[in-house]
């Protein structure tokens, strides 16, 4: 189940902290598309190779992305399983009031109608 | 579909729905404020609710139960926190059947608010905010899922039926 995924609540702070950054969601997003460099992420950003070495490692952490060595090069590849439980998660409680939010309107249309 | 913006934050665990209708605003505070009403439309077709007590005045609880296929009745209550008549109220929400304790279970905070639509109708907008992801991992796993695709099921049942 998904949610087994986060249940742990050490991790699932981790995770939604990990994501409430903008660079590390594109960092999470171009590493979903395909593995990427260290020193590549970091020419889409303004910033060192440092700093985006620092996003990685907070990704990292919370289970987003795996690092592995090839040669010199440090690749970065997303761990999908991971960022789709995250995801779910929000998608899961939109779709619970999405579907509230309906009955709403039919409730409403019922009460004009009477 | 009524829904007309969704934005999640996962920094501040919290949702925020915005929703249209042609209602006018008192019409649409009705279905919040009449507990008949609310039961129509607050719990999933397999898990209707049901409310006990309902006094939307600060410091008032609301209670509910809901009834699931297997006759089990979880129970749910609101805090009211603060209410403006027909504009909006917000409410501390909890699972079990003491009203205020948290039962174990983790709470969440719900603003509504309903405001006049320029040439007419309701723009109302929910706010949920989650006390930490695991909370809202822990609600979602207490059956707020199996009751999504109970629902989905249900449909499905209809349409084959008819």
């Amino acid at each position: 189940m998904v949610v087994d995924l986060l249940a742990d609540d050490a991790r699932a702070d981790l995770v939604f902290n990990a994501l409430a950054d903008a660079t590390r969601r594109d960092i999470v997003r171009r590493s979903v598309a395909g593995e990427l460099s260290v020193s590549a992420l970091a020419r889409s950003y303004p910033m060192s190779v440092t700093a985006v070495q620092k996003h990685v490692a907070v990704l990292e952490r919370a289970g987003l992305v795996h690092k592995e060595r090839h040669g010199r090069e440090q690749r970065v590849r997303a761990d999908v399983e991971a960022v789709q439980a995250a995801a779910r998660l929000l998608d899961d409680l939109e779709q619970l009031w999405r579907e509230r939010l309906d009955r709403f309107a039919t409730a409403l249309d019922d009460l004009i109608d009477h | 579909m009524p829904v007309i913006d969704i934005t999640k934050d996962p920094a501040t665990c919290s949702m925020t729905i915005v929703c249209e209708y042609d209602a006018p605003v008192e019409r649409c505070w009705q279905l919040w404020s009449d507990p008949r009403q609310l039961e129509r439309w607050w719990g999933p077709p397999v898990y209707p609710a049901t409310f006990v007590a309902h006094d939307l005045t600060p410091g008032a609880f609301c209670t509910y139960f809901m009834t699931g296929p297997d006759g089990d009745t979880p129970h749910g209550w609101w805090r009211v926190v603060s209410v403006e008549p027909p504009h909006g109220f917000e409410v501390e929400d909890g699972f079990g059947d003491e009203p205020g304790s948290d039962n174990g279970m983790p709470l969440t905070t719900m603003r509504v608010r309903l405001a006049d639509r320029s040439g007419g109708g309701t723009r109302m907008t929910v706010t949920s905010t989650y006390a930490s992801a695991e909370a809202m991992a822990q609600l979602l796993e207490m059956g707020m899922e199996e009751g999504i695709r109970l629902a989905a099921g249900q449909i499905d049942a209809i349409l084959e039926a008819g």
